[in-house]
């Protein structure tokens, strides 16, 4: 098939970026969304010009690297995949296709279509943790039952591969579904009680000072989320919030 | 034994640990704020390590291509970690997971380290409860396991479809908590380029910055390697985009041996490539074998009717398909081991009865376990008689509860419905075993150079067992390198800040920059990719699932060929300045194109079969592996000399004193 | 504690709360209103005793009043965050594939109804305050209901308010409903919540507009 791209060059971080467009031909509907932007990268190249700059890794929909704004969705227009995992037959002969990187002040674009998501990092490092010794000497895992659904609902949240898709949904930018998967991977086991207080303020507080937008439940990101994390991740992190406030 | 010493303590096999333990030297805690560790990688070994070394004092920087740690391809592991917990009351022990591995790797591993991890399983999974990683639980409350191919016990833990990341994301949360205290600087996106040797030690690398394209020197008094396989020597591979050997392979050039190259896992059941275009291979859990059959047409003209696509796999009578694996070794059927179900399909492609437009795909068939489960499940439900369909329809509720979730994938990614149609199958390139070779210890045959997970060569052997990998990155990080490396840098508590500002810095550093620069001088017209995708045809004919004498000589005629051709005429647009994608890709090309190379030198040195790596010469009358444990009851460990051609060779003879050596049968 | 003030998940509830409040309010307005059309004595008696009470009007309406602040300084303060936490904008950005118009447009409806608010205002309470306390005139416990209907007469009052309960019905389609989800309520209970916060936002603005376009179509002719 034919398509017409127009996609976000922008060479780093100071510049002013625009959009260019990039006719492409021969695009077959086995292939992947990245394979075909290889194609045109390749072609490119053979011009002498710069190839489009976009974070991939696993393309699997595991690593949570791929990160595009696909005609105005995240992670294009399938559901419960990443962009990776979109396939080419799920456009028209003709379609035009406006490519760009997922934008927040909190996710600054570094060239073109990649952007810096260490905001993600500091969230967790803010306390996305249980503080146990690693090198050795806890209890046997079985002396720490866990009732099923509840170590069902904590997988579910942990799910969360961090692609920032939530954000980039989100009218206002807000990464509240991430944070609250986070929160809610460890409030949800009894090993993850011992810090909850501390945590979830922690968490919230380096969320905001990331420069992330504040939620108001569009329901957005658990639409875009290729894992489906779920707004009642959301609303246990406030649960969590407002307890741990009132304790101080 | 040569230079090679494995340091293996003496002693009996079960108490060889505990007691190395007991005897090597420790740095006391004071003295530990003043030495600095590198860690190359973020995976399940850089990863642990790097949260267990920041605890114990040590000062960490941990580097990562990726743009956190948390990306690393460990992610991407779906079933399952092993652990001889004996949970289930089936007899597990670590003496049986021991064994199980020393078997599983065909008598190609060293019985000391493999012991060692079947000891330190256990506790992996303590550890990774305590942080929070949520397993699989049964209805109790306890955690749930399942079993896995090659074992007769259930001793894997899992966390759906998603161990991996599960496992990665724990480490990873401990690292966090470590950067939160400030023990450990993490880099991300940041390549290491080379390694620095100081007076003979590693005592550094030199990395380039991936966002501003600047070099950088950072200085240690350790560096460990937990950088991963080196799988994508195939192009085609299901390791993720990034994966590469450079800073193995920039050790290997430094002194470090490079050990088993050619040891390559093809898993048996990845999505088949549908065209040039494909960039990488996806895995279907090997689970799926348990319920599908795995079969080709009987007949030639069948087989090209269904890749021309004027027939369909369910048009073809029962009788005139040909369950391969179910005819050739009737004990295991479906479920024989990796290396045996990748050889027997592309046995039967190569004869011309594959199955896409490729012919490069046999069917792993459904319909059969859909059919037996709806019949079961009617039982169940006390329907007497009930119809086909519905009959089908209970049937596929079982196994979509099963497998719903890689059914999915497969949906998403070929678009065609694996519970009408058979899924089409083929083997990829998944894992190597092969890596740098390290003693006990886990150092390597540079001082104060370490290498940890995939990366190194210890303890998988010829063949790795399912949900192994996972187990040995974890037990490298977090109990087993803590304490080794802790021997070797007692001896510098005294030696302080390494300088970067030295000569070995400075040269180092000036022949990266040299290196890199000379992409840009080059006039071909050529991308980096293009030379990688035939380096990859290169090694998926001549150096996959088998090999011969007259096909490695040309593989590596050809290999060195094509390295000319790339120094001279690779494309890299850009600059050193600044964000470029192309120059990494070419960088790590160019050491896959030496590795490549060495990979095929190995090969042809091994005049056996054994595991993964399979020499047509040696086989039997129907076709099974033949192993030569006079001749080759050896790990290669290979030495540098300037070109991968004329690597020299060191053996390290493999002692067997706790299991009897024996031939592997599935028949 | 400060740093509770400043969180975005404190804001959250903050608007939860008052918008809460508010609706409770618009419980008891629309009732009084109500009244209008089927009583005009309880209505007048109603109005007078809202008026006149010094515990409405004194504690009650600085209460609203104060409501009415906090919601609106506070939807607009963080309505500015989130503008800021995206600078530069999408070129194409499909916000109807994964979230409603109304969810996503609450500063629009919130505006609108708060200019509703502000002829609401210049119409009853500046039209009280200078009936009362200006002009001083003596208590009158019957004049509510005739003044409330002649505001009616004019057919461009009667649309205008029309239009904002229609805005305000799509305001407390999301609005309600997300208070919830704010202060951490999401279980088994939230779809009857949802429903019933939503059968909430339709049937009372339609009570309004009901009664202005009752008032409308009944002048009082003398």
């Amino acid at each position: 098939m034919n398509l017409l791209l127009k996609i976000w060059r922008q060479n780093n971080s100071a510049s002013r970026g625009s959009l260019v467009d990039y006719p492409i031909s021969g695009i077959e509907g086995d292939m992947s969304f990245l394979e075909m932007l290889d194609v045109l990268n390749e072609q490119l190249i053979a011009k002498g010009e710069d190839p489009v700059v976009f974070d991939h890794d696993c393309r699997e929909g595991i690593c949570g690297s791929c990160s595009l704004m696909i005609n105005g969705e995240p992670h294009g227009p399938d559901r419960l995949i990443t962009t990776c995992q979109l396939h080419m037959r799920k456009f028209k002969d003709g379609d035009t296709i406006v490519i760009e990187p997922f934008r927040a002040s909190a996710f600054p674009v570094i060239k073109d279509l990649m952007v810096d998501r260490s905001s993600f990092d500091r969230i967790q490092q803010a306390g996305g943790y249980i503080s146990v010794n690693t090198s050795g000497h806890t209890v046997d895992a079985n002396a720490i039952p866990i009732e099923k659904e509840k170590a069902d609902e904590s997988f579910a949240a942990a799910t969360c591969i961090g692609c920032g898709a939530c954000v980039a949904a989100c009218k206002n930018a807000s990464a509240m579904l991430f944070t609250a998967a986070k929160v809610s991977q460890f409030a949800l086991l009894p090993q993850g009680q011992i810090e909850a207080t501390d945590r979830v303020l922690n968490m919230v507080k380096q969320m905001d000072l990331e420069g992330f937008g504040n939620c108001t439940n569009t329901g957005a990101c658990e639409v875009e989320c290729p894992k489906g994390i779920s707004l009642e991740n959301i609303a246990r992190m406030n649960r969590e919030y407002l307890m741990a406030s009132a304790k101080g | 034994m040569g230079i090679l010493d494995s340091k293996v303590p003496s002693g009996p096999l079960a108490d060889k640990w505990t007691r190395h333990k007991n005897e090597i030297n420790l740095v006391n805690p004071a003295n530990k704020r003043n030495i600095d560790i590198i860690i190359v990688g973020t995976g399940l070994a850089g990863a642990s390590a790097a949260a267990t070394l920041a605890e114990l004092g040590y000062n960490v920087k941990t580097f990562c291509y990726q743009d956190s740690p948390r990306r690393a391809h460990s992610i991407a592991a779906q079933g399952g970690i092993n652990a001889a917990k004996n949970y289930q009351g089936d007899g597990d022990s670590p003496y049986r997971l021991f064994y199980d591995t020393i078997k599983g790797g065909d008598y190609r591993s060293r019985e000391a380290n493999v012991y060692r991890l079947a000891e330190e399983s256990v506790n992996i999974i303590d550890q990774c409860v305590a942080q929070g990683v949520p397993f699989a639980r049964e209805y109790g409350g306890l955690l749930d396991n399942r079993s896995f191919g090659g074992v007769l016990v259930s001793r894997t833990f899992y966390a759906k479809g998603q161990t991996g990341q599960q496992l990665l994301l724990g480490a990873y949360a401990a690292m966090n908590r470590q950067i939160h205290r400030g023990k450990i600087k993490s880099y991300t996106r940041h390549e290491m380029l080379d390694l620095v040797l100081v007076d003979g030690k590693a005592r550094g690398i030199i990395a380039r910055d991936l966002v501003t394209g600047k070099l950088e020197r950072h200085s240690a008094h350790a560096v460990v390697l937990a950088s991963g396989g080196y799988g994508n020597v195939f192009f085609l591979s299901t390791n993720a985009m990034g994966s590469n050997v450079t800073a193995a392979w920039r050790a290997h050039r430094r002194g470090a041996f490079f050990a088993n190259p050619c040891f390559t896992q093809i898993h048996p059941t990845c999505i088949p490539v549908s065209g040039d275009h494909q960039s990488k291979l996806t895995l279907m859990s090997e689970s799926l074998r348990n319920d599908g059959r795995i079969w080709v047409p009987k007949n030639l003209e069948d087989a090209k009717a269904i890749r021309e696509g004027r027939l369909k796999p369910t048009q073809i009578a029962e009788e005139d398909r040909d369950y391969y694996l179910e005819r050739r070794y009737p004990a295991f059927g479906n479920l024989v081991p990796r290396d045996v179900a990748s050889r027997a399909a592309k046995e039967r492609c190569d004869a011309g009865f594959g199955v896409n437009k490729t012919g490069e795909a046999v069917y792993l068939d459904f319909s059969a376990a859909i059919a037996r489960y709806g019949r079961e499940k009617a039982l169940t439900m006390g329907l007497q008689d009930p119809d086909k369909e519905t009959v089908t329809a209970l049937g596929e509720e079982v196994i979509a509860a099963k497998y719903g979730n890689l059914f999915q994938m497969y949906e998403k990614i070929v678009d065609e419905n694996p519970y009408k149609t058979p899924m089409m199958i083929y083997p990829a390139v998944h894992y190597t075993m092969g890596g740098l070779w390290v003693d006990y210890n886990l150092q390597t045959t540079i001082p104060g150079c370490y290498c940890t997970g995939e990366a190194n060569f210890s303890d998988h052997g010829a063949n790795r067992l399912g949900a192994s990998a996972l187990m040995q990155g974890l037990a490298d990080g977090y109990f087993v390198l803590p304490y080794t490396i802790g021997d070797y840098l007692s001896k510098d508590i005294r030696t302080g800040a390494i300088p970067t500002d030295s000569e070995a810095f400075d040269q180092t550093e000036a022949e990266v920059r040299e290196r890199l620069g000379r992409f840009f001088q080059t006039t071909g017209t050529h991308s980096v990719d293009y030379y990688h995708k035939k380096l990859g045809k290169i090694m998926w004919n001549k150096c996959g699932m088998s090999r011969n004498e007259s096909g490695l000589k040309e593989a590596m005629k050809e290999i060195a060929e094509l390295r000319k051709d790339f120094l001279e005429n690779v494309k890299v647009p850009g600059s050193m300045e600044g964000m470029n994608t192309e120059l990494e890709k070419a960088g790590r090309v160019a050491d896959f194109l030496e590795l490549g190379e060495l990979f095929a030198k190995d090969a042809l040195d091994r005049n056996e079969s054994c595991g993964g790596h399979f020499r047509e010469e040696y086989q039997t009358p129907d076709g099974e592996a033949l192993r030569d444990d006079k001749k080759y009851n050896y790990v290669s460990a290979w030495e540098y000399t300037g070109n991968p051609a004329d690597a020299r060779l060191h053996k390290e003879t493999l002692v067997f004193e706790n299991v009897e050596v024996k031939t592997r049968s599935y028949k | 504690m400060s740093g509770f003030a400043k969180s975005s998940i404190a804001r959250k509830v903050v608007m939860a709360l008052s918008g809460l409040f508010l609706v409770l309010f618009l419980a008891l307005h629309v009732t009084i209103n109500m009244s209008s059309v089927i009583s005009p004595e309880t209505f007048n008696a109603w109005s007078h005793f809202m008026g006149y009470n010094p515990v409405v009007q004194f504690l009650m309406q600085p209460i609203l009043i104060a409501g009415v602040v906090v919601h609106f300084v506070m939807g607009i303060v963080l309505e500015f965050q989130n503008r800021k936490a995206r600078p530069v904008r999408y070129n194409q950005y499909r916000g109807s594939a994964n979230a409603p118009w109304v969810s996503r447009n609450m500063i629009l409806s919130g505006l609108v109804v708060l200019a509703f608010l502000g002829l609401h205002m210049y119409d009853f309470w500046l039209h009280e305050i200078n009936y009362k306390f200006v002009e001083a005139n003596p208590e009158d416990p019957t004049r509510y209901f005739e003044e409330t209907v002649e505001k009616f007469a004019p057919l461009w009052r009667t649309v205008l308010y029309v239009i904002s309960f229609v805005l305000l019905a799509l305001h407390l389609w999301h609005g309600f409903a997300s208070s919830f989800q704010s202060m951490g309520l999401n279980n088994k209970y939230s779809p009857a919540i949802r429903s019933f916060t939503r059968l909430y936002a339709i049937v009372v603005p339609l009570l309004f507009i009901f009664i202005a376009l009752f008032h409308h179509l009944n002048p009082i002719t003398h």
